[in-house]
């Protein structure tokens, strides 16, 4: 465990070294994000300039949900997608037999290999939302216990998100091009923007089972506004541990299925 | 000029091959355009409880399938081909035949229509059994859809097509596409119809580009506009089209004296 622990603090400076060679594109793509978040948030502020709720959401609710949405996504562009975006590379080039040859798990280098710190923003204005909406909901009052509950919640998502994403690279083992996949991936990913209930008839069904987006951003704000209930963390635990080792299994299987692509 | 009209069939029937050899992958390109859908899910809920304006649910969801629709057959992709074939130098094997190579670049993107027309004209149908018939029933109207379409794909080419030549000067261009297409994303009517846009804004929008891309095809398409509104949009759009061609053309002369073809 200590092992990996120093492992990776290595990994994760040398991510952070690669990143600092290319300063201006860093700060091209901070500009860039937030020109996204706002883009994100248009549509809702014309809607509430001329409605007070929506669904039972007013829009400082609504706001917390885009926070979650806007800290999911950064967490997403800043570790998940850059590490295994480079696995898909590796595969495709045959250079992953020297990832497997290395003292190491694999899937434990490969999650941890590149950063883009760059979407950080998105984490940063995702935090920023929710305090501005906490401010403005006078009738909620976010104690130590719920916001603890929150990031439970919240982390449970972030466990969801990468087993639902270490399977879809797996996918690569079989199918070589799987960028578009990612690419699909990240736009299905955007209906988590809005509070589940939103979705009805065969989008709630495929956003319950198939990828449960409501236990990635409605319940941690859920938990925020104070509505959440235990069975809830019940849920959301279940489903990422379930998920974990699935993907962990999924991972396994096709490692062993892998005869390397080069020579 | 004329080598390249000549040309053009042939190229066009390449790519449509090209297009149907990669269809899974395709396929999958063509799944990933869900933000109408995510879009739709929003505004229907909210006209569940109340109309806005004259968008009650059937309104919003005939809009947002037409966004859908208009989207799927405007597609281009020529930014990220371009940038990659300057990186890598194999621009210079296109830049050996006879042809401009942005006229090789539109057929390649224009070929995949076909595909594209796989996917929407099922949607179209499926549309009209869910909410009865939604579209304009203006014969002058129904006729300059495929026009509008085009324009509308014009103007999506073009300024990646610019874009893509802009590698030419600068490596990371594509960092502006993703600016352009933030903008886009906000200004073409593809997240909220511009009518329900705070008025001081509209005026800003109604001049800009972004609205041509897909605001007035998809209002033309579910009769949000009267015969004389899309005419006169109709004029607007195609003088963007040329003043983007004419703009395209002029930095691809000035940027191709720079090329010197890295790589091998």
């Amino acid at each position: 465990m200590r092992r990996y622990a120093r492992l990776l603090l290595v990994q994760l400076r040398a991510a952070v070294l690669l990143q600092m060679q290319y300063r201006l594109d860093f700060f091209l793509e901070i500009g860039l994000a937030l020109f996204w978040i706002a883009a994100a948030l248009a549509p809702l502020y014309v809607l509430f300039s001329m409605r007070d709720a929506v669904n039972g959401w007013n829009a400082y609710e609504m706001l917390v949900v885009v926070g979650f949405f806007s800290m999911h996504k950064g967490v997403l562009a800043t570790v998940i997608q850059p590490s295994l975006n480079n696995a898909v590379e590796h595969i495709r080039k045959g250079t992953l037999d020297f990832l497997l040859l290395k003292p190491a798990d694999a899937q434990f280098m490969l999650s941890t290999s590149k950063l883009e710190l760059a979407h950080l923003t998105d984490v940063l204005a995702g935090l920023l939302m929710i305090a501005w909406a906490l401010e403005h909901l006078p009738n909620v009052h976010a104690g130590p216990l719920d916001l603890l509950f929150a990031c439970l919640l919240f982390l449970c998502g972030l466990l969801i998100l990468y087993a639902l994403w270490i399977m879809v690279i797996s996918l690569a083992f079989r199918v070589v091009k799987v960028d578009n996949l990612s690419y699909l991936f990240v736009s299905l990913f955007e209906a988590a923007r809005w509070p589940a209930s939103i979705f009805r008839g065969a989008l709630s069904l495929f956003f319950t089972f198939v990828i449960p987006l409501a236990l990635m951003t409605t319940y941690p704000a859920l938990a925020v506004l104070g509505r959440a209930r235990l069975q809830h963390f019940a849920i959301a635990s279940a489903v990422a541990g379930g998920l974990l080792l699935l993907s962990r299994f999924v991972w396994q299987r096709s490692i062993r299925a892998y005869t390397g692509a080069s020579s | 000029m004329m080598r390249g009209l000549r040309a053009f069939p042939g190229l066009l029937r390449v790519g449509f091959v090209s297009a149907l050899a990669y269809r899974a992958e395709f396929l999958v390109w063509m799944l990933a355009y869900t933000m109408p859908l995510i879009m739709l899910a929003l505004w229907t809920a909210v006209a569940a409880e109340a109309p806005l304006g004259r968008f009650g649910e059937r309104e919003f969801s005939a809009y947002f399938i037409g966004t859908l629709l208009v989207r799927l057959s405007s597609g281009a992709w020529v930014a990220w081909d371009l940038n990659f074939e300057v990186r890598q130098g194999t621009l210079q094997r296109r830049l050996l035949w006879p042809i401009h190579a942005l006229l090789t670049f539109l057929a390649e993107n224009l070929a995949a229509l076909p595909m594209r027309a796989v996917m929407s004209v099922p949607i179209a149908i499926a549309t009209t059994l869910w909410l009865g018939p939604v579209w304009v029933k203006d014969p002058v109207q129904i006729a300059i859809i495929p026009l509008t379409l085009l324009g509308a794909f014009l103007l999506t080419f073009l300024p990646m097509a610019m874009i893509g030549t802009l590698s030419l000067f600068w490596e990371s261009s594509l960092s502006l596409y993703d600016l352009w297409l933030a903008l886009y994303t906000v200004l073409s009517g593809y997240v909220v119809p511009l009518e329900l846009f705070p008025p001081q804004l509209k005026a800003a929008v109604h001049a800009l580009p972004f609205r041509f891309m897909l605001a007035v095809p998809v209002e033309n398409m579910v009769g949000l506009m009267t015969r004389e509104q899309a005419l006169i949009a109709l004029f607007w759009q195609w003088v963007y089209v040329l003043g983007f061609a004419v703009g395209a053309a002029g930095l691809w002369r000035v940027g191709l004296r720079r090329f010197a073809a890295y790589g091998g």
